[in-house]
């Protein structure tokens, strides 16, 4: 049988937006008394199923509030399916919000060793890919400033840097290539055309069409949580243009 | 997850949790001049004031008072501090929580770990106040981590519970600072257990904290070891409430991200 590097399955996502605002007992047992603790229900993802196969690359497309982020986050173990399941093999590189794990009261030095704990890479690898990790992300001279004086460009370009270390065997991509410079985007650009090389399965969200055309075959189109078309990249486009016209 | 997910999640993770540790106590005593030195000299200021106050305004007649009281201070306050910490540290970490995958386990442990491992300083304040007072240094005091560890344990359940609670209702956090008032007083940390009333002392002997404190001042102060009641009473609390912690949070923590 054909093993898929991600497998999702009828998945929803509910959220309950009364029971988002209940923070305190009080506000809590007065809802339970009224009935209304499960009073508003909203789905970000409605019975989504698709596969990606190993090497592959997949864009999630579609308007914003769609589903794209929510879907991305329960592939990345974050979220869990309020029904339906979401299946992954393999090691995953989030790259959701590039910096998520950084402290920034401490220095970079400090973050990067923290950051790359954060996905499980212990202390001699770290050591092993300090170099690497700093001149990729070009900030030779600001290691040793805490990091709340950095420019949120700084921000990104090290949590990129230390995102992509290891070639891990999915990577989840979330519009964070619009951060940094041009030159920067030409350098995450290229890292990630080496690691799909490589065999890496993509997960991407973008609302750059071309970008996405370039790095992906396939793609998932959402709206309103539902999974419109999925297929061919420019299939799958040429419906959501159609339909947004 | 089953028991084997667990292990290995456990051996991925172990690189964070140590970073996670090192962050706190980094961050503790950043940008002050006396840095680490606080964990010594705080201990060592409080028993200060509480000496003078306790001996002089209400003339407790504890034999060895300053030790005596120290010894109860240090504990009191690593499982006040390791547990509040603990409370709020799911919450102040909700942001990573959202993007990334990491067992949530992590925060409330790492914060009790830190804490103890910032008493562990404090224990030299213990060391001092044993030499400035030349009290006799007896060989059961090598069996003191016995009940540290017992105090470790019932803190990461406790702070288990606390921080999971306090994601739903924020109103844990402010009930909890009422509860660690009362439960402090409950506890003989400037008083000795004789001077309470026959009802009360029996509402003491239920703390676990106590017991704690006691069989570390029977090995330190007095040279004895503790009875065997005490040694069961020690064990069984702290596995129960280290129980209960870990039976909570995994209940509670799947929903975790809707309330962050």
């Amino acid at each position: 049988m054909m093993q898929h590097t991600i497998e999702v399955n009828h998945a929803d996502m509910r959220f309950n937006l009364a029971e988002e605002k209940t923070d305190t007992i009080k506000e809590y047992f007065v809802k339970l008394l009224k009935g209304k603790l499960h009073f508003s229900e909203f789905y970000a993802v409605r019975d989504v199923s698709f596969t990606v196969q190993r090497g592959e690359s997949v864009a999630l497309i579609g308007r914003n509030g769609s589903g794209k982020s929510t879907l991305l986050k329960m592939i990345a173990g974050v979220l869990y399916p309020s029904r339906g399941t979401v299946t992954v093999r393999g090691s995953i590189a989030p790259l959701i919000e590039l910096g998520a794990g950084f402290d920034m009261e401490l220095t970079a030095r400090e973050n990067i060793y923290l950051n790359g704990a954060v996905l499980g890479h212990d202390r001699d690898f770290m050591n092993a890919h300090f170099q690497e990790v700093v001149e990729f992300a070009e900030l030779q001279e600001f290691l040793d400033v805490p990091m709340k004086n950095y420019s949120s460009g700084m921000v990104a370009r090290l949590g990129f840097a230390i995102a992509t270390i290891v070639r891990a065997d999915i990577l989840l991509v979330d519009e964070i290539l619009a951060v940094g410079d041009y030159k920067f985007q030409q350098k995450c650009h290229e890292r990630m055309s080496r690691l799909l090389a490589d065999g890496t399965t993509l997960l991407f969200v973008s609302h750059n069409e071309d970008q996405v055309k370039e790095l992906c075959g396939k793609a998932v189109w959402l709206d309103h949580g539902r999974m419109m078309a999925t297929g061919d990249v420019n299939e799958v486009y040429e419906a959501y243009h159609r339909a947004v016209d | 997850m089953n028991g084997l997910g667990t292990v290995k999640n456990l051996k991925t993770y172990m690189p964070l949790l140590r970073e996670l540790i090192v962050r706190d106590l980094k961050v503790k005593y950043r940008r002050s001049v006396l840095g680490y030195l606080w964990s010594l000299l705080n201990p060592l200021l409080m028993m200060a004031i509480l000496t003078m106050v306790f001996s002089q305004v209400f003339r407790f007649d504890i034999p060895n008072y300053p030790l005596y009281l120290i010894c109860g201070q240090t504990l009191w306050s690593f499982f006040n501090e390791s547990t509040n910490q603990a409370m709020y540290s799911v919450l102040y970490n909700g942001s990573l929580l959202k993007k990334v995958y990491i067992p949530k386990y992590i925060f409330p442990v790492s914060r009790v770990l830190s804490s103890f491992v910032t008493m562990s300083f404090s224990l030299l304040a213990i060391v001092i106040v044993l030499i400035l007072t030349r009290t006799p240094v007896y060989w059961t005091a090598i069996l003191f981590p016995i009940p540290l560890v017992f105090l470790l344990l019932f803190s990461i359940g406790v702070g288990m519970v606390l921080s999971a609670l306090s994601v739903y209702f924020r109103d844990v956090v402010h009930l909890y600072s009422v509860i660690t008032l009362a439960w402090m007083y409950l506890t003989p940390i400037f008083y000795s257990l004789e001077i309470v009333p026959a009802n009360v002392r029996v509402l003491i002997q239920c703390n676990p904290i106590y017991h704690y404190i006691t069989f570390f001042r029977q090995l330190i102060l007095y040279g004895q070891l503790p009875a065997a009641g005490t040694w069961l009473f020690c064990l069984l609390s702290s596995m129960v409430m280290l129980a209960a912690g870990i039976a909570v949070f995994r209940k509670l923590q799947r929903n975790f991200i809707l309330y962050l």
